[in-house]
């Protein structure tokens, strides 16, 4: 079937269009992880005593950890000795005003079609943004806090607000939870802080980017979000990183925590460089994302759009602590030439009445692996609780992978689970019926797609929507000669 | 509008169109019978250009253009449209988008702008009733789950919208009741005009009652073996295709 395999060929050439690199001076920490590069960070950023002794004790557990072995690919040996642990563009440690952010670099936001100058940004939405292991700029911030909202940099929350920081970092994601997460907890450069005070429905999106630059360094930010009760947020990140042919590596943790009728909408459209066409370099994605609803009738919603990374390996996932509480977890994950994307979630329910939904798209083409990966988890408290998995896998071509990977356990008789999966393939018959209405093959392919992926588009906040559309068309644009 | 001149297709090494002659007027309408697997889907296909058919000798002009030269969606742009025999599912794009998408492809062929949203509205409404197609389906996902009979009646609505200047209908009666065979064949009447034509490959003289076609061709094993006006669909339907088949067996042996 040659239409098959010019879908397969065009779609492995395609391109990465954010690959450029942006000619800065920076402060590099010289490869290399010991307490030294800890205290060294936590000096730069002239952390309080009790934040150093966490991320000591971070690095403690992780050194007793083991890279897992449980993933369902070949996982390269990473050799945490050859990383840099901290990047920042030279000059003045803060900036005050966007006048003095370096030029280059808000043209680099620009380029990436994030400006971060309050007259041309995307009105509705303030961005906060994080160039290597450094915040450069966050927008709107002053009309946020007439409102009480606080959404500054990780670093800034710490000298501002230690209080909830400290009352809030690791309680979701605790300092040993994974060995990454432990690597992040620390080394963690810095990320996005939001609060959300009592009864307040945040106005606008809140909305992190994060570039990647610098040879050689890792990403390790944290983001924290806490919607305090009856408030609203909804929060969207992306990221994009220049092209290398080495790995480099990402471990981030996110913590959300939504508390008594708390609702958190969290997003991602995640574009890290994904490698070339024969799986040579790359970003390794290996991100620990987790919220609690704590109180009763709080509501976290996760929502993905995974088209980067060379492997990515994500579980979001929410602990339904409070009654009637509910968790969402909507995705959808390419994956093409040797990308993997090992993704999925786990839905803990512990309260009464809990409830979480699942929908997972998988994309494989060329010789992408796409897995599913999913936990719900029944309390023997949480009676009638109920959860629905809807997990869909599309392939084109027949060298891509797909596979399924439902853990279900459920210590409550009273509780519903429900699970459903699909697999279907882009035909050739489909593609021919659409060129004989006048479609060509790339808008066909990219139609088939949206359409398949539109129940998880539609859960985007309306402005990243139409962007993240066509983000999966350009992603597996030139999928047809 | 269109001329096929001695056009040999194979599918997978096997020949199937043994030198096909034919000629389709602006304001006519052909008729194409023939027994099962005689190549008349065959010929459709390589007509729209699907690309598992290789064409081995022969040429075929439409418009004036070469159209063996041009890709599947150029062919359809430049007006030609088949209704599919089988018609395809595909789940997730609205019928309506795919067509609103279609339809911009081809107005932006012929150097127009999309229509607006509330033009677009208007024209599928008005081609809705000219058809006589049910507005739900309009919104659903393209084909899935659709009866047989609604996928035909889908291509039609789609004929509609469209507006080809060459129609191929690909036995869209089979699988139709008679009431719908009589909505299909009054809106194809309501679309004829003097400047498009259409092919019309059936198995049965019941349509050709109400789609009244100008010529009736037999195709038997890869060649037009037989043409003539509307009583020939009569004949056939009285005697059979035996008689042709051994007057074609007669001829190729006394070549
Ligand atoms: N993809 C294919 N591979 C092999 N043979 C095919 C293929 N498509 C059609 N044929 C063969 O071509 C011949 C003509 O088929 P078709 O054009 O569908 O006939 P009709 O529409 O007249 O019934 C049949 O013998 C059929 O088996
Ligand atoms: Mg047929």
């Amino acid at each position: 079937m040659p239409n098959d395999n010019e879908i397969i060929d065009n779609i492995a050439n395609k391109e990465y269009e954010f690959g450029f690199v942006t000619d800065i001076e920076m402060d590099i920490l010289p490869a290399g992880l010991n307490e030294n590069t800890i205290r060294y960070i936590s000096e730069k950023k002239k952390e309080p005593e009790w934040l150093l002794n966490w991320r000591l004790k971070g690095f403690q557990a992780f050194q007793k950890q083991k890279l897992p072995e449980w993933q369902n690919f070949q996982l390269p040996p990473i050799d945490f000795q050859k990383i840099s642990y901290y990047a920042a563009p030279r000059n003045k440690k803060k900036y005050n005003s966007l006048d003095e952010v370096d030029p280059e670099l808000l043209a680099t936001f620009e380029k990436l079609g994030i400006p971060l100058s309050e007259q041309k940004a995307l009105t509705g939405v303030a961005v906060d943004a994080v160039f290597d292991s450094i915040s450069i700029a966050t927008t709107y911030k002053d009309k946020l806090k007439e409102l009480g909202i606080i959404f500054c940099s990780f670093g800034e929350a710490v000298q501002e607000h230690p209080e909830l920081v400290q009352k809030y970092v690791g309680s979701v994601v605790p300092h040993s939870d994974n060995i990454f997460a432990a690597l992040n907890a620390s080394v963690f450069s810095d990320g996005s802080f939001v609060y959300i005070p009592k009864g307040v429905r945040c106005p606008m999106e809140l909305s992190t980017y994060f570039r990647i630059n610098t040879e050689n360094t890792g990403q390790f930010e944290r983001t924290l979000i806490i919607a305090d009760e009856g408030s609203y947020v909804s929060y969207l990140e992306g990221c994009t990183a220049p092209m290398r042919d080495e790995n480099q590596l990402h471990a981030a943790v996110v913590e959300l925590v939504a508390l008594e009728n708390a609702e958190i909408k969290y997003s991602t459209v995640q574009n890290w460089y994904p490698g070339d066409k024969d799986g040579k370099g790359g970003i390794y994605n290996f991100v620990t994302k987790r919220g609690i609803c704590k109180g009763a009738n709080a509501k976290i919603s996760w929502t993905q759009v995974e088209t980067g990374s060379a492997i990515t390996w994500k579980y979001p996932s929410v602990i339904l602590q409070g009654d009637n509480s509910t968790g969402e977890f909507y995705s959808v994950a390419v994956t093409r030439n040797r990308q993997i994307a090992d993704t999925g979630t786990k839905m803990y329910h512990i309260g009464r009445n809990t409830r979480s939904r699942i929908i997972s798209k998988g994309i494989s083409a060329g010789h992408g692996n796409n897995s599913y990966r999913g936990l719900v988890q029944i309390g023997p408290k949480a009676d009638q609780a109920r959860n629905f998995t809807q997990c869909d896998s599309l392939l084109i071509g027949d060298q891509c992978g797909a596979h399924t990977f439902p853990y279900i356990e459920s210590k409550n008789n009273t509780a519903t689970v429900e699970h459903e999966a699909t697999t279907s393939k882009i035909g050739e018959d489909q593609i021919f019926y659409l060129n004989q209405r006048g479609i060509d093959s790339e808008k066909a392919v990219a139609l088939i797609i949206n359409g398949y992926a539109k129940e998880v588009l539609n859960q985007l906040p309306m402005e990243f929507a139409v962007e993240a559309q066509k983000l999966l068309s350009i992603t597996l644009e030139g999928s047809v000669g | 509008m269109l001329t096929i001149k001695n056009l040999h297709a194979e599918v997978e090494e096997k020949q199937i169109l043994k030198g096909i002659n034919l000629s389709v007027n602006a304001g006519e309408v052909h008729a194409i019978m023939g027994p099962n697997g005689s190549g008349k889907s065959s010929l459709a296909s390589v007509l729209a250009g699907r690309e598992n058919y290789q064409v081995t000798q022969g040429e075929v002009f439409f418009s004036g253009l070469n159209l063996l030269d041009m890709s599947p969606e150029v062919r359809a742009r430049e007006g030609l449209f088949l209704a599919f025999q089988y018609p395809i599912e595909i789940p997730g794009v609205s019928n309506i988008n795919f067509l609103k998408t279609a339809l911009a492809e081809i107005r932006a062929h012929k150097g127009l702008p999309p229509l607006d949203a509330k033009e677009f509205l208007r024209l599928s409404r008005e081609k809705q009733k000219l058809v006589e197609f049910d507005a739900q389906l309009v919104n659903r996902s393209l084909n899935e789950g659709f009866s047989g009979g609604e996928k035909k009646r889908n291509e039609i609505f789609q004929l509609a919208m469209l507006e080809p200047k060459l129609s191929i209908l690909d036995e869209t009666d089979s699988g139709l009741d008679i009431d719908a065979l009589r909505i299909v064949s009054k809106g194809v009447n309501k679309l004829r005009s003097e400047n498009n034509a259409f092919i019309i490959i059936t198995h049965y003289q019941r349509l050709l009652e109400y789609i009244v076609p100008d010529f009736v061709h037999v195709l038997y094993d890869g060649r037009i073996v037989k043409s003539g006006t509307k009583e020939l669909a009569l004949e056939l339907e009285e005697k059979g295709y035996d008689w042709l088949k051994e007057e074609a067996r007669e001829k190729a042996t006394t070549i």
